[in-house]
């Protein structure tokens, strides 16, 4: 690859007919970081349409006491709680037929939620096609993996776009504390990961329960140590970062009081935060606490920001952090030179991200000319689409070509989020779909130019084979189709 | 065949016999025929006492008092365990001698985080990411080796999962809602991929499978019931694959467990049933394994779920499999009696389980297949599973 296919490529979203050729490639990264807008216009009219996460948890709950409405929930079964995921018909028709059997008023709060996931997945996709700083998209999708929500549970619907674009897309080129505690203190996080309902065992709100006398048998509640885990092991240290079953327990119990607004008895003494999560203090563990070695004392809300900030710093984080970062553009085995490099950029500066994105930038392991990774489907799609000129597609359209690539936005298997790493997408099926969806996309747009075109979309690399299969389609669409599924369009 | 709860014999006898024990058929990887293998990965901690529950056990009713009602009424393996109810075509299987249980069953991973348990169990090194390919590839290369051709493996899913990544040639497959490609356009992709030495034979794989999925109308795997039939389409006859895995998701219970794990055990129970049935005559010749990365806490928790713990349980199912039993090294579940005070003890290597099963069922020496699938171990195979 030239220096300028991988500008395109390896660092953006490959090329638009709309964008400029990278004439200076690092310098054409370096003026994405000051061109990018974190809060376009298509987002902040995305965020005033919402915060109905408290209400629909809580008519959950109110069904829960109702059991006839949940022997109608429990037919309608994960059909029904499933996200709307496809554009196919038959699925949709499967899909109302379960819906029926649900009360009315969660039926509409269930349609109203993927209504609104699949307009945030358009959004995000519209935004990565028609981008001018397409490598800062391509941070903004690195970190909201790193901080991977995943939608599922009720009320994560409406959470998971304004979980990106809310928490990730202001601190891509910030500071790495200030993402960690945005992304980890966020509603579509607290819920995801069963932090909302966490409840310290010495909370005030247990002892008045139980000077009362019992309380309500059917909430059982306690201490959920889930998002701590994660915390350590995913967002900050990393696996063998150092850490013990006593620290994810202390960070579980600071995290206590950290929940979604609007829900459960104690929801009048929420005080709402920033980022549109609420503490509450009634059930919050008091006292002083230990982690890594540290003591943090008693302190509310402040309490796990405190701690979050010394994880942030950690060198443990720093490394994790670097390991990731260079994986994502430098190779599936990351080189352990700009391993270092990164590392110890993080260390010198705090986690100042703009300048991790620059050592990046400047890094010779990320300028090696044979391709290092194979196109995630997420990364091949938007890269299809920005090279076929096809923007503002309709929302169902693009979830389903996403869940039918494998990689639906706030989708990933597990906390950890997609994996970054060809085994996991080089598969056979995967290319079979790739095929499918390319002489879809190929039908429906202008099909003239497309050798011109594969030679700015990758300049100076396009292979002779491909050129020559290129040359012998029989028609412009198929001609773009094979482009679409090049060796070339595969990997960055 | 006996019904019931096997407390150490079985397992006795695996470890008294050690390696030289000497299955009379065993012929290091001859003569596997049309056996086939089909692994199933619980994945995300599907709580073994959930599944099948120690209802014998004194102190199962205080860790569990709130999921007591689920087991009035279900199937029992002998008088000690019950079956959940969800899992009746399961139950039936072990009724009738060809489903066997393991329990309080763990990997060597001792920690509590999925990707990590997860990583161990599919690539069977003796620590998280220690290895990088999986052992079920490991196991295909087995096979293969002296064999005139590689056998097909093949993940029953969207991607490939890590236990049957590696060097040994697999592919996978999913249901596709998306409009098909024109032929024109495959025979063209298959020339612009003939020179890319990664491509090329994952396009030649892709081609291949495509010819024998019935999967009419199927567009996703949503439906375990259809899920098991596609399974056993890609599988069954002399063309299907040996060696198959899929997965299910949804075992990561920690609040309001009851209807959570009950919704994923139906799951399992539906793909078994149709599975087995798509199987037909080659059901005889057929093991399926299903095995989590761990298990869960004993107790439930604060928000009626429960957290991620240590040991859980393992099913093995076939035509030829010596069920209707449980192999069990039963721990207990009094306080002093959990590991770390809160999990189900783990007192057998699930390693030595899937190890033991898969070299009985596919004519392989145990000790050459422990060693080559589940290295740096020092548990035997397990044996005994397959009826002899």
């Amino acid at each position: 690859m030239s220096a300028a296919s991988i500008a395109l490529n390896r660092f953006g979203y490959g090329f638009s007919a709309k964008s400029a050729a990278p004439d200076d490639p690092r310098r054409f990264l370096l003026r994405q970081m000051d061109a990018f807008d974190p809060a376009p216009a298509a987002i902040a009219t995305r965020l005033g349409t919402r915060a109905k996460t408290g209400e629909m948890i809580e008519l959950l709950r109110r069904l829960r006491q109702d059991t006839r409405a949940m022997a109608a929930m429990e037919q309608a079964g994960a059909a029904a709680m499933a996200p709307a995921m496809t554009d196919d018909m038959t699925r949709q028709e499967a899909r109302a037929a379960a819906l029926d059997g649900l009360p009315p008023e969660y039926r509409e709060k269930l349609i109203e939620a993927r209504r609104m996931l699949a307009d945030d997945i358009a959004v995000r996709v519209n935004l990565a096609v028609s981008s001018r700083t397409p490598m800062a998209e391509r941070l903004v999708h690195f970190w909201s993996n790193h901080f991977s929500v995943a939608v599922g549970k009720p009320g994560t619907q409406f959470e998971a776009g304004p979980h990106e674009f809310t928490t990730i897309r202001p601190h891509v080129f910030g500071r790495f504390s200030d993402m960690l505690k945005a992304a980890v203190l966020h509603p579509a996080m607290l819920i995801y990961l069963d932090q909302f309902q966490s409840i310290g065992p010495n909370a005030p709100f247990i002892q008045r329960r139980a000077a009362r006398g019992g309380g309500d048998q059917q909430r059982p509640r306690g201490l959920n140590e889930n998002l701590a885990r994660e915390v350590l092991e995913l967002h900050t240290l990393g696996v063998g970062g150092g850490y013990s079953q006593d620290d994810v327990t202390e960070l579980a119990r600071a995290l206590t009081g950290w929940t979604v607004p609007g829900i459960g008895q104690v929801g009048r003494f929420a005080q709402t935060q920033p980022s549109g999560a609420a503490f509450v203090a009634l059930v919050h563990e008091p006292g002083a606490r230990r982690v890594l070695g540290r003591s943090y004392a008693a302190g509310e809300a402040k309490q796990a920001l405190a701690i979050l900030d010394d994880l942030a710093a950690h060198p443990a984080t720093a490394r994790h952090i670097a390991t990731k970062f260079a994986r994502h553009f430098a190779g599936d085995t990351p080189p352990p030179a700009l391993v270092a490099r990164l590392e110890a950029d993080f260390l010198k500066t705090g986690g100042d991200l703009a300048s991790l994105t620059r050592t990046l930038i400047e890094a010779p392991e990320a300028w090696v000319a044979e391709p290092v990774k194979f196109r995630t489907p997420f990364e091949w799609l938007v890269g299809a689409l920005r090279l076929t000129g096809v923007e503002a597609l309709p929302a169902q359209r693009i979830v389903g070509a996403l869940t039918q690539l494998g990689q639906a936005p706030w989708g990933a298997p597990s906390p950890a989020g997609y994996d970054d790493i060809a085994a996991s997408w080089a598969g056979p099926d995967a290319l079979v779909r790739r095929v499918e969806l390319a002489e879809r996309i190929a039908r429906n747009v202008p099909q003239d130019g497309v050798i011109a075109r594969a030679e700015a979309a990758f300049p100076g690399a396009l292979g002779e084979s491909t050129l020559t299969q290129l040359q012998r389609a029989e028609s412009g669409q198929q001609a773009l189709a094979l482009l679409l599924v090049s060796p070339e369009m595969m990997r960055r | 065949m006996h019904a019931g709860f096997d407390r150490r014999t079985l397992l006795a006898g695996s470890l008294i016999g050690g390696g030289t024990l000497a299955l009379p058929r065993i012929a290091f990887a001859q003569g596997s025929g049309t056996r086939n293998l089909l692994f199933v990965l619980l994945r995300g901690a599907a709580d073994g006492m959930a599944m099948l529950a120690p209802v014998g056990d004194p102190g199962f009713e205080a860790l569990r008092s709130a999921a007591l009602a689920d087991y009035e009424g279900a199937p029992r393996l002998g008088s000690f365990f019950a079956i959940h109810p969800a899992l009746a075509e399961v139950a039936k299987s072990a009724a009738a001698g060809e489903a066997l249980f393991v329990h309080a069953a763990a990997t060597s991973y001792r920690e509590r985080s999925h990707f990590d348990g997860q990583n161990l169990l599919e690539t069977g090194g003796t620590a998280p990411y220690a290895a990088k390919d999986g052992w079920l590839n490991r196991l295909a290369g087995l096979m293969n080796a002296g064999a005139p051709s590689p056998l097909r493996a093949l993940a029953i899913a969207a991607t490939v999962p890590l236990a049957l990544r590696g060097s040994a040639p697999v592919s996978n497959y999913a249901p596709s809602a998306l409009p098909e490609a024109s032929e024109d356009l495959l025979s063209r992709v298959s020339q612009l991929y003939a020179g890319d030495a990664e491509l090329g034979p994952l396009w030649a794989s892709a081609l291949e499978t495509k010819e024998m999925a019935v999967d009419d109308g199927m567009r996703n795997l949503r439906d375990a019931s259809a899920a098991g039939d596609l399974a056993a389409s890609l599988m069954r006859g002399p063309q299907g694959a040996r060696i198959g895995m899929i997965e299910l998701g949804g075992w990561d219970t920690h609040a309001n467990q009851r209807g959570a794990f009950a919704r994923s055990a139906r799951q399992l129970d539906a793909l078994l049933a149709a599975y087995k049935a798509g199987m037909g005559a080659g059901w005889a010749d057929t093991m399926v394994v299903v095995a989590t990365e761990f298990g869960r806490t004993a107790r439930l928790n604060g928000t009626g779920g429960t957290d991620h713990g240590t040991g859980s349980a393992a099913l093995v199912m076939g035509g030829a499999v010596r069920g209707g039993r449980v192999v069990a090294d039963w721990p207990g579940l009094a306080d002093r009696q959990l590991f770390e005070g809160r999990d189900l003890a783990p007192t057998i290597a699930l390693e030595s389980v899937l190890a033991g099963a898969v070299a009985e069922h596919l004519r392989l020496d145990p000790v050459r297949a422990m060693a080559q699938l589940f290295p740096g171990r020092s548990d035997a195979p397990l044996s005994g599973i397959v009826r002899g």
